[in-house]
């Protein structure tokens, strides 16, 4: 009798495969079907009712979901940009500095050292209205005499949150755009000198198109981690006052774990997946096109 | 009018001095070769006249204009570097017409301008392509073709051909030669390869160690060279030296062989002075395998030791008083090593020099 016997590369991947299995797939499929369902945390038995796409038609007709998904569509591109900017111009100083040059590559890491959740009690601290750190200033030096309501009014809590993520990630672009700037050869931009360019053309014609593949891949990982933002948002408004700051992420805790409305939760996770996967594919897209304009292959 | 004026040149790299007090007057239209050896300061003197270096002593003109704190593109110049330094993402035609987009030119005559530029170089196929879709020999020609559509009033080269295999180099050699006389601008071109130098220069300007050591046409820089060093570096293959020392009328070069002093040099040195005999191969010949007869000549038998046949010469080896010595056989018949073989050496056409100092010593 002949046992049947597993080819060995299967068995070499086996390890890896159950691995995978259980950390991504099963959590995938299990998350995807519970989309389907009207699954309630308080009532495990709901599982097992199948509701089709009805989950996604009530998101789909839901204004508060929409206002949070246009509201997260709005922080990222502004995220994205101004942390684009800002880490620009600092590489581009960085990169200017001849002395000490390794100390304040090393500081520019520490804000990404940090846990998002501790950035975001900091925050919450800096921007209180009774006893944050900014009132203080601004009322000390008198130019307003009022608490200014940093995370209670809908644009300026907004605007405090973007504040702390940009804080906290800005240092992302500066160092990938630093390591870009590293890698550009002499050679262009002496020939471009040499050509007649002042400094803003030769940053424009020569730096900016080396650049491009360091920010896009800079942007594509961002794109990708900027969910993270959901410590920040969680710890300095919770998503409120009054849904005023609710973004994707916090629409979907607070319905998974506070409503317990699992299967609902889960089916706005999908529609926010397409969301990141877009944004994704964009970026990556335009990498490898930046790539190809400069003659790199793969 | 371009003429370049270099005026006590120096530079400083922290404490080391890379380049040395160099003064040096360039023609309008002239071509000049910077030559020495790796290291000499060719680029940093180049680089400084583009403007790519600060210049930290004297000055550089170039026409009337004193250009020391003058960027680049205040100074009319192009370059050509020695790895090409192409824009990667622009095609071949956008590399060639940037910096007249630069200096705001209409579009229709930068399209003239690069299309009579591919022309000259015959890159109009290769107009779309990007730079890493050509040949090493292709994107040398790109380079020169950027520099050639300004039309600038002074042309640098830094070591244009050294990533290029032997016949491309020759090849291109021609190339710039043509192109000097199409555009009719100073060129000034630096490389470490002294047959480029001879070939393509007006004047040559040899370097070392930051210092000039001689300037002059490729002529007088081979028949008259004023050390050992450039006796050496000047010339395929490198002259003969011997050591000797002067015996009254004579040079006394090893034991039993003592040569006559050659004419230009009697009366300037000393008896007993040591000194050092230089001479060219071409100059030492076997008997019958020479250019001519004439002029005073000295006979010396040697052992030859290694023949390397050349098609229309051989160069024969041998050794005078324990030092190598190259000759050449005009009109070649095979020779074995270990032939013993008269020579003749051309006494008019030798060199002597300070023990020393190496400095020439010629009348
Ligand atoms: N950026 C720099 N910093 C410090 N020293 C330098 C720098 N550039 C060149 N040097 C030094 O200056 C001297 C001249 O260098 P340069 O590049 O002009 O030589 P070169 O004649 O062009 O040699 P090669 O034929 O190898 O190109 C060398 O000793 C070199 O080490
Ligand atoms: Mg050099």
């Amino acid at each position: 009798m002949t046992r049947r016997r597993l080819p060995e590369w299967f068995l070499l991947l086996l390890p890896a495969i159950i691995v995978i299995a259980a950390v991504v797939l099963i959590p995938l499929i299990f998350s995807f079907y519970s989309s389907f369902t009207p699954y309630k945390l308080t009532r495990p038995s709901t599982l097992w009712k199948w509701v089709g796409t009805y989950n996604y038609e009530k998101i789909l007709s839901d204004v508060k979901f929409w206002a949070a998904f246009g509201r997260t569509i709005l922080f990222l591109t502004i995220a994205l940009n101004l942390e684009l900017m800002l880490g620009l111009g600092i590489a581009l100083l960085v990169n200017k500095v001849t002395w000490g040059q390794r100390g304040i590559r090393t500081m520019l890491m520490f804000p990404m050292m940090f846990s998002p959740i501790l950035v975001g009690f900091q925050f919450k601290f800096i921007f209180n209205d009774n006893i944050g750190l900014v009132n203080n200033i601004i009322q000390s030096v008198g130019f307003a005499d009022v608490a200014l309501p940093w995370l209670v009014d809908g644009k300026l809590a907004m605007f405090s949150i973007l504040f702390a993520e940009i804080w906290m990630s800005t240092s992302v672009f500066a160092i990938l755009i630093l390591a870009g700037l590293f890698a550009i050869p002499r050679d262009p931009l002496e020939a471009a000198k040499v050509d007649g360019c002042t400094p803003w053309q030769s940053f424009r014609h020569i730096t900016l198109p080396f650049l491009m593949p360091f920010i896009f891949i800079a942007m594509t990982i961002r794109s990708l981690d900027v969910a993270r933002a959901y410590d920040i948002v969680q710890i300095m408004t919770g998503g409120g006052p009054a849904r005023r700051t609710e973004l994707l992420w916090t629409l979907m805790s607070r319905t998974g774990y506070v409503d317990a409305r699992m299967g609902l939760a889960n089916a706005m996770g999908y529609v926010s997946i397409l969301l990141s996967i877009l944004f994704t594919i964009y970026f990556f897209h335009k990498l490898s096109a930046a790539r190809a304009e400069l003659g790199m292959t793969g | 009018m371009a003429n370049v004026t270099l005026d006590t040149v120096d530079k400083f790299y922290g404490k080391h001095q890379a380049v040395h007090g160099i003064s040096l007057d360039i023609a309008d239209q002239e071509f000049v070769v910077l030559v020495g050896p790796s290291g000499c300061g060719k680029s940093t003197t180049l680089r400084m006249i583009a403007g790519l270096e600060d210049i930290s002593g004297g000055t550089i003109s170039i026409g009337d204009r004193v250009v020391n704190d003058l960027p680049p593109r205040e100074r009319n110049i192009s370059m050509v570097f020695q790895n090409y330094a192409l824009y990667p993402h622009m095609t071949v035609g956008e590399n060639l017409g940037f910096s007249l987009k630069i200096a705001k030119m209409p579009d229709a005559e930068i399209a003239s301008a690069v299309n009579e530029a591919a022309q000259i170089l015959g890159l109009d196929e290769l107009i779309d392509r990007k730079p890493a879709e050509l040949s090493g020999g292709q994107r040398q020609r790109v380079a020169m073709g950027r520099a050639i559509v300004r039309h600038p009033e002074v042309f640098l080269f830094d070591e244009p051909l050294s990533n290029l295999d032997a016949k491309l180099r020759t090849q291109m050699r021609v190339e710039i030669k043509k192109l000097h006389k199409k555009v009719a601008s100073t060129i000034i071109y630096v490389t470490h390869d002294q047959v480029e130098a001879m070939t393509l220069a007006d004047r040559i300007v040899l370097m070392r160690d930051g210092h000039i050591v001689q300037v002059g046409t490729p002529l007088e820089l081979f028949n008259k060279p004023v050390d050992v060093f450039v006796a050496t570096f000047i010339g395929s293959p490198p002259m003969n030296i011997l050591d000797g020392v002067v015996r009254g009328d004579q040079i006394q070069l090893t034991d039993d062989l003592a040569i006559k002093i050659p004419s230009d040099a009697r009366g300037l040195v000393q008896d007993g002075q040591a000194i050092k005999f230089g001479f060219r191969a071409d100059n030492l010949t076997p008997k019958g395998h020479g250019v001519s007869d004439e002029g005073e000549i000295a006979t010396i038998d040697l052992e030859v030791s290694l023949a390397e046949p050349l098609g229309t010469e051989t160069l024969l080896f041998a050794e005078i008083g324990g030092v190598e010595v190259q000759a050449k056989m005009l009109n070649p018949r095979s020779v074995k090593p270990g032939e013993t073989l008269s020579f003749q050496l051309m006494l008019d056409k030798c060199h002597i020099f300070d023990a020393d100092t190496g400095a020439a010593i010629r009348g």
